[in-house]
């Protein structure tokens, strides 16, 4: 954990909190951009480090809390069907569809299995030819080019059991939808890391200059995140509204080649439904026409459009674009719980709710 | 001339059959030519075993069923677990076991080899325990609708002369120490459960704490409460019994021991430590001048070299664990609604 410890050293992060404290002459609400780092800053209370002008808002970047109910209800229909191995990442599992989630049709009989990798579920279709293995492809550009990777391999294998239900999203859509409402609630952004490890960050200047918002590209580790928000927070006292990248040991400017180039080869831009937020145009990924054939919805001819979101009490929409934090919504830690989670963001421990819900500050 | 076809002899099956849970001549056989001599039990059949207990003893009595996949772990099987499970319990009360009841559900199609395999690793981890199995039952289900093999096992055990452990008796004050490094069941039984290769092999912790539980009585130590933690680990022991205690919990995490491997593969799959199963390891309250001598006594074992003080017991909020976390910060520790799930990135 050599690689990790030094991210973690209490000195360092004293000294950076110090730092944060000692530039910091007017109140900025900052909003971190990824579910890790949301767990992150609670995991190791980080807020309790920071001068309380310092608000931290927190994004929409968890996977599992954006995606929506109805791909869920696709998933679950899918596992019903006796010749489906329905393949997904463990945390999707209890994140309710309109009616049931992904352990409740597991029970109920279907072959649901939690998988690592979408070239897992690869492995699985090779293993079972009389099987149909479906993967359930959610994410944002981090886990958009392993699953590109999974079926550009399948078809040049020609495996013919294999297919993706995909919801992937992308990030620079959902800040501009952020931003652009009109009433201004974030003063800057810790972009995520990992999406820049791959990206790069030349697509969020446009972004930075419209809406003179500063993005500091932020790693997951306490001290990663400390850097960040001292990076963003010089940069709003001095008005100043740049991307910079306060990540440099794992994010290129231009990213990762390879991965982008196996995206576009797989992958094309489609308008997304978010859950909780709505629709965003050209905000996700879906399968380009040269792939078609392992894209489950037209395999097994499902029925999108009728957007049905569940609880009407769940506010995570608002959770998820800074409007609110999690315990100001009237359901929080009452009605909805990790036990009974009301929206999705109450489910990963990635999810703003389930995060605030799991590490409480002590008072 | 033809020569004459022999007659078959029907070859002894070396698989499990429903006819070997029918109660005929096959359980029988199965008894006395499998099980029985396996576990070392001699004498005539009998439905209940008598047993020999010290005068004014007091019991601690206790049971613990096994259903674990793969049968065999790194670090363990599911015989070591039924055993180890039952007389760690049994510790947890301050008791030496004296006997154990042993019930199989087996399988339809199970290889007698796992089987005999299986009864041995019983027969070995009680040799270990310092007890045996008394008594037992078979059954067996149809093929499908079993694991291989379900255990049950039940133990009797003395408790040592004037202890009297449990959540009743733990003081605001008390000082919590743990017997070793933390999680590594959980990581040894995902690793093997879910094909991830890690670089290093995680073995699973799974072994008596009885050892453990010896020294600290005869170093005289002034035990408060004992508890083994298992499936959700240090965190949900700790909540139980600050649950039933009334009081709140101050924990050190930088303190709590984690192999450095099982910390590795948790954070690659994004779970939390604390959280992961245990299977020999002792959590225990004492007073605050009994800890160092109660580190002293544990670390004296092989298996309690690690032991560390992790925290201790204050007023504040019944049922509340709060952590101070390695950057100085406190957040409140989580009791987790359910298995923990790995993370998508």
């Amino acid at each position: 954990m050599k690689h990790l410890d030094e991210y973690r050293d209490a000195e360092r992060a004293r000294r950076l909190a110090a730092a944060i404290a000692g530039a910091t002459t007017r109140a900025w609400r900052i909003m971190e951009v990824c579910g890790g780092q949301t767990h992150a800053i609670a995991r190791f209370a980080i807020e309790e480090l920071l001068p309380p002008q310092i608000t931290l808002l927190h994004g929409p970047g968890c996977p599992v809390c954006v995606t929506p109910a109805e791909i869920l209800d696709h998933a679950v229909a899918l596992a019903r069907r006796p010749e489906v191995v329905l393949c997904s990442y463990g945390d999707m599992l209890r994140v309710p569809g309109t009616a049931k989630d992904l352990r409740t049709a597991k029970a109920d009989g279907g072959d649901v299995r939690v998988v690592y990798s979408a070239l897992d579920a690869l492995a699985l279709a090779r293993a079972l030819p009389e099987r149909e293995v479906v993967f359930l492809a959610v994410g944002f550009e981090t886990t958009a080019p392993g699953h590109a990777l999974a079926v550009h391999h399948a078809r040049r294998e020609g495996v013919r059991n294999f297919s993706l239900l995909v919801s992937h999203v992308l990030v620079p859509p959902a800040l501009e939808a952020i931003l652009g409402d009109g009433e201004r609630r974030v003063d800057g952004f810790l972009a995520a890391g990992h999406v820049c490890a791959i990206m790069g960050w030349a697509e969020y200047e446009p972004v930075a200059r419209a809406h003179q918002v500063p993005i500091v590209v932020t790693g997951f580790e306490p001290i990663d995140i400390l850097e960040g928000i001292y990076a963003c927070t010089r940069q709003l006292e001095a008005g100043r509204a740049e991307v910079e990248n306060a990540y440099p040991r794992a994010v290129r400017q231009a990213g990762n080649a390879h991965a982008q180039a196996m995206m576009r080869e797989v992958f094309e831009i489609r308008d997304r439904w978010w859950r909780g937020i709505g629709e965003l145009p050209r905000s996700g990924l879906g399968l380009a026409p040269a792939y078609a054939a392992f894209d489950a919805e037209r395999k097994f001819g499902l029925v999108s459009g009728g957007v049905a979101e569940p609880d009407r009490e769940c506010r995570s929409g608002l959770v998820l674009v800074g409007k609110i934090k999690p315990p100001e919504c009237p359901a929080f830690g009452t009605r909805c719980t990790p036990d009974h989670p009301l929206g999705a963001t109450m489910v990963s421990s990635e999810g703003a709710c389930a995060a605030y819900h799991k590490y409480p500050r002590v008072t | 001339m033809s020569s004459t076809p022999a007659c078959p002899v029907p070859p002894a099956p070396d698989v499990i059959q429903l006819a070997h849970g029918g109660g005929g001549r096959a359980t029988w056989r199965l008894l006395h030519e499998v099980v029985r001599p396996a576990l070392g039990i001699t004498g005539v059949s009998a439905d209940a075993a008598t047993l020999a207990v010290p005068p004014g003893a007091r019991l601690a009595f206790t049971t613990d069923a096994s259903v674990v996949r793969p049968l065999a772990f790194p670090g363990g099987d599911i015989g070591r677990l039924a055993v180890f499970g039952t007389v760690n319990d049994l510790a947890t009360a301050g008791a030496r076991p004296i006997a154990l009841s042993l019930s199989l559900v087996l399988e339809e199609g199970l290889p007698l080899d796992l089987l005999r395999r299986v009864l041995g690793s019983i027969a070995a981890a009680s040799r270990i325990a310092g007890v045996r199995v008394v008594t037992g039952d078979t059954k067996v289900v149809d093929r499908g609708r079993g694991d291989g093999i379900y255990t049950s096992v039940a133990g009797i055990g003395v408790i040592a002369p004037g202890l009297d452990v449990g959540p009743h008796q733990i003081r605001v004050g008390d000082v919590v120490i743990v017997s070793g490094d933390v999680g590594r069941h959980g990581v040894a039984i995902l690793s093997v459960r879910e094909g991830l290769a890690f670089e290093a092999a995680i073995e699973s912790d799974c072994a008596p704490v009885t050892g453990l539980l010896d020294v600290l009585v005869d170093a005289g130590i002034q035990l408060h409460c004992l508890r083994d933690p298992t499936r959700g680990g240090l965190s949900a022991a700790l909540h139980e019994l600050a649950i039933d205690a009334g009081v709140e919990i101050a924990l050190s995490e930088p303190d709590v021991p984690v192999d450095g491997r099982v910390a590795a593969a948790c954070e690659m799959l994004g779970l939390d430590p604390l959280a992961m199963a245990c299977e020999g390891r002792l959590v225990v309250f004492v007073p605050p001048d009994h800890a160092a001598r109660a580190l002293t006594a544990l670390r004296s074992r092989p298996e309690g070299a690690q032991a560390a003080a992790i925290g201790r017991v204050a007023p504040g909020t019944a049922g509340r664990i709060v952590a101070t976390t390695v950057l100085g910060t406190r957040r409140v520790l989580d009791f987790a609604a359910s298995e923990q799930l790995p993370r998508i990135c």
